[in-house]
C-alpha cells in the first residue's frame, strides 16, 4: 500500500508540512466566499498550475481523485440547469475542482514520515490522560500492515469457497473473515504486552 | 488497553480492505462499495467508543494522504468535496449504531443490530452527508442567485439509500452470526 505522496521531491516539498496545511486552510475559506465565475475559474487555473508544476505524474494522481467526481457535478449541472440556472451548476464545478485540486497538491508533496511526525507532536498531550503518545502511531502502522493481510485472507476465503460451491459468496465471508480478525486482534495485543506494552513509560522518552 | 488498540486497528484495516471488494451496481446503474458496511459492523460488534475510534483512525489514514477510499482515493480533497459530509458522517453513524446495540440488551441481537444500523449508518450518516453536499452546493452565493434547497439535495443522494439497506441485513446477520459463536467477542454487548 503506497502512499499517494509523489515518489520525488519537488520545490513544494521544501515548505514545512504545517505551513502548506495553514494555507491550504485559508485557501478553503476563501473559495467558499468566492460567488463568481471568474473567480472559481482563476481557482482552478491556479490549482492546474501549481499540480502541472509538480510533473506529468502528480497530474495524473490528482486525476484520479478528481474522476469520482465527474458524474456527481454532472447530475448538479443538468438540475441547475432543468431549474433554469446553468450559471450555478458550472459554479459549483468549478469551486469542487478548485478545492479538491488544491488540497492534492499539499497531500502530494507532503511524504508520510512527515505527516507521521506531525502526528507524534499533535499526540504529546495524551500523555496526560495516561496514554503513550506512540498509541496514534502504532494504530497508523498497524492499520497499514494489515490491510494487504485482510485482502489476501479474504482471497483465500474465496478460493475455499469456490472449491466448494458454484454459488458466488456475495457478503457470506464476511463473518469468517471478522472471526479472523478478532482472532488477530488478541494475538496481537498479547504480542505488544510481552513488549512491554501501551503503558506510559516510567520516566523520560526512550 | 493494548486489546483496545488492536481490534480498533484492525476494525480500521478491514474498512479499509472492504473497499478493495469490487463495487457492485445496482439495478439503475448506481454503485455500491462496502465500505459503509465495515463502518456499520465496527459500531455493532466494538459497540460506541471503540467503534467510532476505527472510524476516526480511518479519516486519520485519508486525511494524512494515504489511499484508503474505495477506488484507491484519498488525501484532504475528500474533507472538502461534496461528499464530505459522509465521510465525516462515518464517524457518527459507527457511533449510534453502537450505542443503540449497546442499550437494546433485551430485543435479539440482530435486531438491536439492524435498528442501529439503520438509524446510524442510514439516517445520521445521510443526515450530514446531505447537508455537507449542500452546503458545498450553496456556497458564497450572491443575494439574487436561488439557493438549492435541502430536500432537491436529498433527493439527488435518494438512489443511494437501498444500497445502504442491503448492507443493514447484512450487518445485523453478521452481527448475529458472531453473537452465536463468539459471544464474548460482542464487545458491544461485552
Amino acid at each position: 500500500m503506497l502512499s499517494l505522496a509523489l515518489p520525488y521531491r519537488t520545490w513544494a516539498h521544501r515548505l514545512p508540512a504545517a505551513l502548506k496545511f495553514g494555507l491550504l486552510t485559508l485557501a478553503m475559506i476563501g473559495l467558499m466566499q468566492i460567488g463568481t465565475l471568474a473567480g472559481q475559474g482563476a481557482a482552478v487555473l491556479i490549482a492546474l498550475a501549481l499540480t502541472a508544476s509538480l510533473g506529468r505524474r502528480a497530474m495524473a494522481q490528482s486525476l484520479v481523485t478528481l474522476r469520482p467526481l465527474v458524474w456527481i457535478v454532472a447530475v448538479i449541472l443538468i438540475w441547475d440547469t432543468l431549474q433554469g440556472d446553468f450559471r450555478l451548476g458550472v459554479l459549483f464545478g468549478l469551486r469542487v475542482f478548485a478545492m479538491v485540486g488544491l488540497a492534492n497538491v499539499v497531500t502530494l508533496t507532503t511524504p508520510l514520515p512527515e505527516i507521521v511526525a506531525l502526528i507524534e507532536r499533535l499526540a504529546q498531550p495524551l500523555a496526560k490522560f495516561g496514554i503513550s503518545p506512540r498509541v496514534p502511531a502504532i494504530s497508523v502502522a498497524l492499520v497499514i500492515r494489515f490491510v494487504p493481510v485482510l485482502r489476501a485472507r479474504y482471497d483465500t476465503l474465496t478460493e475455499a469457497w469456490m472449491a466448494r460451491s458454484a454459488r458466488k459468496p456475495r457478503t457470506k465471508l464476511l463473518a469468517p473473515l471478522t472471526f479472523s480478525l478478532l482472532d488477530d486482534a488478541d494475538h496481537m495485543a498479547d504480542a505488544l504486552r510481552a513488549r512491554g506494552g501501551l503503558a506510559l513509560p516510567h520516566r523520560g522518552r526512550d | 488497553m493494548e486489546r483496545n488498540v488492536t481490534l480498533i486497528g484492525l476494525f480500521a484495516a478491514l474498512i479499509v480492505a472492504l473497499g478493495f471488494v469490487p463495487a457492485i451496481p445496482l439495478g439503475f446503474g448506481v454503485p455500491i462499495t462496502l465500505q459503509s458496511l465495515g463502518v456499520m459492523l465496527a459500531g455493532a460488534v466494538l459497540g460506541s467508543w471503540r467503534g467510532a475510534l476505527a472510524v476516526l483512525l480511518v479519516q486519520a489514514l485519508v486525511a494524512i494522504g494515504l489511499p484508503v477510499l474505495a477506488g484507491g482515493r484519498g488525501g484532504l480533497g475528500i474533507f472538502v468535496g461534496p461528499t464530505a459530509g459522509f465521510l465525516i458522517g462515518w464517524l457518527p453513524a459507527a457511533f449510534v449504531t453502537g450505542l443503540i446495540v449497546e442499550r437494546l440488551r433485551r430485543v435479539p441481537v440482530a435486531l438491536a443490530a439492524g435498528i442501529g444500523a439503520t438509524l446510524g449508518g442510514i439516517v445520521v450518516m445521510y443526515a450530514l452527508g446531505i447537508v455537507g453536499f449542500w452546503l458545498v452546493k450553496n456556497a458564497g452565493l450572491k443575494p439574487e442567485d436561488a439557493p438549492m434547497s435541502l430536500s432537491a439535495a436529498t433527493l439527488i443522494m435518494a438512489p443511494f439509500i437501498p444500497g445502504d439497506m442491503i448492507k443493514v441485513v447484512v450487518t445485523a446477520f453478521v452481527t448475529r452470526t458472531i453473537a452465536q459463536y463468539r459471544p464474548s467477542a460482542l464487545l458491544a454487548r461485552a
